[in-house]
């Protein structure tokens, strides 16, 4: 049923523009495909307005190609660099008001859960830094508390960057930026500690430095919001623009900040999501 | 309102009025939309007809809702419109989705409501129809064309119409739309046979 939105009425196929045709013929959607697999499908964005070497950009890139199921998606995003992004991507998108992304997922959850009962539809969060811990952060914790059935998945450049640099909650105590000219003076919300005491019963912090491990946490948290509860995706996304440095340099960046160990990946799970996850996964096999 | 506003082609300026705004009411059953006038269905379907005739360079403007097969009937809707596109001898340029797609969409091929004018400029289309658009992006566009361009849109509704069209048929399904084909071919046979 739902990939019928993606056959083309023969009448018009000769004129349908080869950037669709491409996407119906050799799109991600209803295939078993990933990361590993890129370069060999069309992918759901291949053109964005994002800076050279912007760490979202390949954050996304690797999110897109991570989606269980992207004809059944729907993005829920927030104003911030990435809300630039997903207008292109071919995926169903929702743009909503600065901060009330996890607000707006979990009533469009409850109304697919309602219309299409049979059917698994994911409903994603995905936001920058400061749409997730400040200024949305009520509506994020809320949506936890309540134990809601979407995946929230934070692009964390630590900085306020769309708006030209201010500090967030998630920077580094005592950056300096364009906009936070005396350097901050708290530390880092612990955001992911947050998330699991909050009732996300999957958390987990990744980084494009690592494709792979990201997409099967990607995976892991929006397989285990569809069957379990909240999921929590953290991604390290550096800003060359705003933290000034060369924009050939963010996965090296990224590397060295993790080697440094001011950038700790992790992973937090309840029993029950193991659980879920071991059968899910053996199921898969 | 003292006088009674007319959906005329443009360009009428930055930011036009809706015409809902300007008084202009949606068809009834049976009802057309003929520039802001209610008009039986029967005298609408005659000035398109003789609107697309008459126009240099008319295009027609399938959306999602035909362009994509998601249900059953669709296909043959979309190749009733083929048919009368191809009768008309008109143009086809495919809206196939709503995504804003900046910096710009290729202005030959396809077709976006958020920037119209782009295509109906670059291809100097003087008569559009627009068929299978989700009706508010339709209302949108169709603003927009009136605002920043010459070109006379008509509106083939499967729903309650357009006011923001200049002709604008409702409830237009397979039999309407094979109907419209056939008085353009009767008018084309007229026309080639140097009657009236
Ligand atoms: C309600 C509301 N408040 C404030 C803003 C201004 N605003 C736009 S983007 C942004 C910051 C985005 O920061 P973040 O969420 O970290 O995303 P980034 O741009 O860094 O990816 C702010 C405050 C807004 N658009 N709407
Ligand atoms: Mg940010």
């Amino acid at each position: 049923m739902t990939k019928n939105i993606l056959k083309m009425s023969p009448a018009f196929a000769d004129i349908i523009p080869a950037e669709y045709r491409e996407l119906v013929d050799n799109g991600p959607y209803g295939r078993d495909v990933g990361v590993a697999e890129l370069g060999t499908f069309k992918e759901l964005l291949e053109e964005h307005p994002l800076c050279a070497g912007c760490g979202l950009a390949l954050a996304l890139r690797i999110f897109l190609a991570s989606l269980p199921a992207p004809e059944d998606t729907i993005v829920v995003g927030s104003t911030g660099c990435s809300s630039l992004v997903f207008p292109q991507a071919a995926v169903q998108n929702i743009h909503s008001l600065f901060g009330n992304q996890n607000s707006v997922a979990s009533g469009l959850k409850r109304a697919l859960k309602l219309r299409f009962p049979d059917k698994d539809k994911d409903v994603i969060v995905v936001a920058g830094d400061g749409a997730t811990a400040d200024i949305g952060l009520d509506m994020v914790m809320h949506s936890w508390f309540r134990r809601e059935n979407i995946t929230t998945i934070m692009l964390d450049n630590e900085a306020y960057a769309n708006t030209g640099g201010q500090e967030s909650g998630m920077s580094q105590q005592g950056t300096v930026l364009y906009m936070a000219p005396k350097g901050k003076n708290f530390p880092k919300i612990s955001m992911p500690e947050l998330a699991r005491e909050a009732g996300c019963v999957y958390v987990a912090v990744g980084t494009p430095a690592q494709p792979r491990k990201l997409e099967k946490m990607l995976k892991r948290a929006i397989i285990l919001a569809r069957h379990v509860g909240p999921t929590y995706v953290q991604i390290m996304t550096p800003c060359p623009t705003n933290y000034k440095f060369k924009n050939n340099e963010t996965v090296n960046r990224l590397k060295g900040l993790e080697k440094d160990g001011v950038f700790k990946p992790r992973e937090y799970i309840t029993a029950e999501a193991q659980e879920a996850l071991n059968r899910l996964e053996e199921v898969s096999k | 309102m003292s006088q009674e506003y007319q959906v005329l082609a443009g360009p009428e300026g930055y930011l036009p009025p809706a015409a809902a705004v300007m008084g202009v009411e949606l068809p009834k059953t049976g009802e057309a939309l003929v520039e802001g006038s209610l008009v039986s269905d029967n005298e609408a379907l005659h000035k398109i007809a003789d609107k697309l005739l008459s126009a240099k360079n008319p295009f027609f403007f399938p959306g999602p809702l035909l362009l994509w097969a998601w249900k059953a009937g669709v296909a043959e809707r979309a190749q009733a419109v083929r048919d009368l596109a191809d009768a008309v001898g008109a143009g086809v340029i495919p809206m196939p989705d709503y995504r804003p797609k900046y910096p710009m969409i290729n202005p030959a091929i396809e077709i976006n409501p958020n920037h119209p004018n782009l295509t109906i400029w670059h291809n100097k289309i003087d008569v559009c129809v627009f068929v299978g658009v989700h009706c508010h992006y339709a209302n949108i566009a169709l603003k927009i064309i009136r605002g920043g361009t010459s070109c006379y849109t008509i509106a083939l509704c499967g729903e309650a119409g357009h006011e923001d069209a200049m002709i604008s048929l409702r409830d237009v399904n397979l039999a309407k739309i094979q109907e419209l084909t056939a008085i353009v071919m009767d008018k084309k046979r007229q026309i080639a046979g140097g009657g009236k």
